[in-house]
C-alpha cells in the first residue's frame, strides 16, 4: 500500500496549495527587488507590505512595522534574546523553561558559558509551569524572560498572559517563542503584553525558510547583523520575497482557519482516546486541558519509540518519537524527563501532530494500525510477559 | 531517519528467533530500561553445539536487527566459534550500521558473552554495570567495558565511545573521565611507549588519583599477594600518600617493609604517579 498518513505536522507542515499559488508569480515573473526604485522592485514592495500586514493580523499586533521578517523561527528566537541582552549589558540574569526548543535552550546554555546566570522553571507532571519559581526567580537583575507559549512535544500551553503581567510589573523584558502555537490557537500579543513574539511560516502550511519577529513599538533590541536598511534596520538583508508573500497568505489563512481547529481537536481527541482505550501499557504525556489542539503525546511502557516510528513507517504513517534514537541523540526528550515521565514510558514515547489537512479515515486507520505493531513489540519486548500480557518486574 | 541498510530494515521487521527458550542452559542479559536499550539472550547448548538461540529485546530498529543476526549467527557454531564473535562481525554481518548505533552491535556481544559466561557456571551478574566502576551514570556503563570497546574497535574519539556505547550520550557529565579512559587506552596502543608516555602525563586530580590507586590496589597489588595468602587494605589517601594495612600472611611477614616498598610502592609509582610514597598503618 502506497499512502502517508502524516501526523508530524508540528515538524513540519505541507504548503497549502493556495499559498503556493500566491507564491509562485515572485519565483517567476515578478523578480524584481523591492528597494529598487523603478517600479518593477517597486510594485513588490507593496506585496512585502500586504504581507506584514496578514502577518500582523495573526498576532494581533498594533502596527506592521513591528512585524520584522527573518529566515526562521530559530533565527527569530536567537534576535530576541541576543538583541535584548546587547541592549541591558549590565544585567546578567535571564530565565526561561526546562522544556523550551534547542533554539532557545542552547543558546541558554551558551550565555551560561559566557558568564550570565540562568534560571530554568521546571514544569510538573502534566508539563505545566512552576509559576512560583518563575516568580521568585524574578529580579532586578533579570534581563529577558523567554518562554514558549505552546510546547512543541506535549501541546502543553503556558499562561502566557500571567507571566506577561509578571513581567511588566517587573519592567522585565518578555519573549515568547510561539513557533508551536501560531494557526493552532488565538494569539494577541497585546492582552500578552510580550515585548518580543517568534514564529515560523513552515509550521503553518508556509514553505520552510521563513519566521517572523514580533517586536513591540519601543522594545529596545539590537540587530545581529548589520547591513542595509530592510526590515528598519533589525534584520537587514534583501527580502526573501516568494517566501514573505507565502508566509503572508498562510497567515491569513491560519487566522480564517482558527475556526476550523476545533474539527482538529476533535479528531486529535478520537484519536488520543482510541489508543489509551486499546492498550493497557499506554499513557497521556501532558495536561490533558490546556493543550493546543492538534497535539498528543503517549508513551507506551516497555517498548522503543524508534522502533514504533520504523514499523509506523511500513504502514505509510508518520509520527515522531520523544524518545532517543530517531533525533540522533541517545537520551529521552529534556521536556518528558522534566515532566518526570517514568523511563518505562518515556523511551516509547510518540508524538502524534494533525493539520487541518489530517481526516477522519486517516485516524481511524492509525487506530487500527497500531494495536499489531505494539502487540509485536511487546511480544519482543523483555519487560513484557506475553503470556500474561503483564509487565516483568524492572530494575531500574 | 536513519541510513539503515537493506539487510537491517528486513531483520527489524522480520526478526527471527524471538522469543523465550524454556528450560535454556544459558541466558544473558544486558541494559535496562533506563538506557532505552535492552536484551536478553537465550542458549540451547548440545555437545558444545549452539542448537537454539533465541533473543527479546527493548531498543531501536537496529537493536532489533542486531539481536536477530546475533541468534543466526550462532546457532550451530561451537561454542568456542561464537565465542570469538565480536560487535564488529554483527555489524558487518548487517552490512554496516549507523556509527551512532554501533551500541546496539555491541549490547549484542555483551549478551553473548554473559550467556556464555552463564553457562559456564560462572557467576553473572545481571548487568554488566555492576561489573567495575560505572563511568556513565546515565547509561550505566562501566570502566571495563569501555576499555574493551575502545581496544576491540580502535576508537579515537569520545564520540565514537558514545556511538558505541552510548556513554556520555545524556548529561554528558561523564565526558572528561571517558576522555582519560581514552587517552590512557591510546597511549598504551603503541607498545614500546609505555613507560615513557607515562611521565609525560598531566598532572592527577585528586580524585582521579584516589580512583587510580584503588584501581591499582584492586587490580594489580591484591591479585599478588593473595597468591602468597596475603591481602591489602587501603585504609586512607592523602594527596599523594597512601596509607594502607597489610592483611593474612603479610601481615606477619618478617619482610613486609619490603613488601611495601618494592611492591606496593612500585606498583602505585608505575601505574598512578612517580611520587607516591606508600605509608603503613596498623
Ligand atoms: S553520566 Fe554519562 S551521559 Fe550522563
Amino acid at each position: 500500500m502506497n499512502r502517508t498518513v502524516y501526523l508530524d505536522n508540528n515538524a513540519t507542515t505541507m504548503v497549502d496549495p493556495e499559498v503556493l499559488e500566491e507564491m509562485l508569480p515572485f519565483l517567476k515573473e515578478r523578480y524584481g527587488n523591492p528597494s529598487s526604485m523603478h517600479d518593477f522592485g517597486g510594485d513588490v514592495a507593496r506585496d512585502l507590505e500586504r504581507a506584514r500586514m496578514r502577518v500582523a493580523e495573526l498576532l494581533g499586533a498594533e502596527n506592521d512595522y513591528e512585524i520584522v521578517f527573518t529566515g526562521c523561527g530559530t533565527e527569530s528566537d536567537n534576535l530576541a534574546i541576543l538583541g535584548t541582552l546587547a541592549y541591558f549589558r549590565d544585567r546578567r540574569h535571564i530565565i526561561t523553561s526546562k522544556v523550551e526548543h534547542p533554539a532557545v535552550l542552547n543558546l541558554y546554555r551558551k550565555l551560561e558559558r559566557e558568564g550570565y546566570r540562568a534560571s530554568y522553571v521546571p514544569v510538573d507532571r502534566d508539563g505545566k509551569l512552576d509559576m512560583e519559581f518563575l516568580k521568585k526567580s524574578l529580579g532586578d537583575d533579570t534581563a529577558l524572560v523567554s518562554i514558549m507559549h505552546a510546547n512543541n512535544e506535549t501541546g502543553v500551553i503556558f499562561p502566557v498572559e500571567e507571566i506577561g503581567r509578571l513581567c511588566r510589573e517587573r519592567g522585565v523584558p518578555y519573549h515568547i517563542d510561539g513557533v508551536q502555537a501560531a494557526g493552532k490557537i488565538p494569539i494577541d500579543v497585546k492582552k500578552i503584553q510580550c515585548d518580543l513574539y517568534s514564529i515560523s511560516g513552515h509550521k503553518f502550511h508556509a514553505p520552510k525558510g521563513m519566521g517572523v519577529l514580533y517586536i513591540r513599538r519601543g522594545t529596545r533590541i539590537r540587530p545581529l547583523m548589520y547591513g542595509g536598511h530592510q526590515e528598519r534596520g533589525r534584520r537587514p538583508g534583501t527580502e526573501n520575497v516568494p517566501g514573505i508573500v507565502a508566509m503572508g497568505k498562510a497567515a491569513e489563512l491560519a487566522l480564517q482557519n482558527l475556526p476550523a481547529e476545533e474539527r482538529v481537536r476533535a479528531l486529535r481527541d478520537r484519536l488520543e482516546s482510541g489508543i489509551l482505550a486499546r492498550f493497557s501499557n499506554v499513557q497521556l504525556n501532558g495536561a490533558k486541558d490546556a493543550r493546543v489542539p492538534n497535539t498528543t503525546n503517549v508513551g507506551f511502557e516497555y517498548i522503543e519509540g524508534e522502533a514504533i516510528l520504523l514499523y509506523l513507517n511500513e504502514k505509510g504513517i508518520a509520527a515522531s518519537s520523544g524518545s532517543a534514537c530517531s533525533s540522533g541523540s541517545l537520551e529521552p526528550s529534556h521536556v518528558l524527563r522534566a515532566m518526570g515521565v517514568p523511563f518505562t514510558a518515556a523511551h516509547g514515547s510518540i508524538r502524534f501532530s494533525l493539520s487541518r489537512f489530517t481526516t477522519g479515515e486517516e485516524v481511524d486507520y492509525t487506530i487500527s494500525a497500531l494495536p499489531e505493531i505494539i502487540d509485536r513489540l511487546l511480544e519482543i519486548s523483555p519487560f513484557w510477559d506475553s503470556a500474561t500480557k503483564q509487565c516483568r518486574p524492572v530494575t531500574i | 531517519m536513519w541510513d539503515y541498510t537493506d539487510k537491517v530494515k528486513d531483520l527489524y521487521k522480520h526478526p527471527k528467533n524471538v522469543g523465550t527458550i524454556d528450560n535454556a542452559d544459558a541466558v544473558g542479559e544486558v541494559g535496562s530500561i533506563v538506557c532505552g536499550d535492552a536484551l536478553t539472550l537465550y542458549l540451547k547448548i548440545e555437545d558444545n553445539i549452539i542448537k537454539d538461540a533465541k533473543f527479546q529485546t527493548f531498543g531501536c530498529g537496529s537493536a532489533i536487527a542486531s539481536s536477530s543476526a546475533l541468534t543466526e549467527m550462532i546457532i550451530g557454531r561451537t561454542v568456542e566459534e561464537a565465542e570469538k564473535i565480536t560487535n564488529r562481525d554483527i555489524a558487518d554481518y548487517l552490512g554496516g550500521l549507523p556509527e551512532q548505533k554501533m551500541h546496539c552491535s555491541v549490547m549484542g556481544r555483551e549478551a553473548l558473552e554473559k550467556a556464555l559466561a552463564d553457562w559456564r557456571g560462572e557467576e553473572v551478574a545481571p548487568h554488566e554495570e555492576t561489573e567495575g566502576d560505572v563511568i556513565c551514570q546515565c547509561f550505566g556503563v562501566t570502566d571495563p567495558l569501555i576499555r574493551k570497546v575502545i581496544r576491540e574497535n580502535n576508537l579515537k574519539t569520545v564520540e565514537d565511545v558514545t556511538n558505541y556505547t552510548k556513554a556520555g550520550g545524556a548529561c554528558g557529565s561523564c565526558i572528561p573521565k571517558i576522555e582519560d579512559i581514552l587517552n590512557e587506552e591510546l597511549k598504551k596502543q603503541p607498545a614500546s611507549a609505555g613507560a615513557e608516555v607515562k611521565k609525560e602525563k598531566l598532572p592527577l586530580s585528586n580524585i582521579k588519583r584516589m580512583q587510580l590507586v584503588e584501581e591499582t590496589i584492586s587490580d594489580v597489588v591484591r591479585p599478588i599477594l593473595q597468591k602468597d595468602g596475603g591481602n591489602i587494605e587501603l585504609v586512607d589517601i592523602d594527596g599523594k600518600k597512601v596509607m594502607v594495612a597489610l592483611r593474612g600472611a603479610c601481615a606477619n611477614c618478617l619482610v613486609s617493609d619490603v613488601t611495601l616498598k618494592n611492591l606496593v610502592q612500585e606498583k602505585l609509582r608505575e601505574f598512578v604517579e612517580d611520587d607516591i610514597e606508600v605509608i603503613e598503618v596498623r
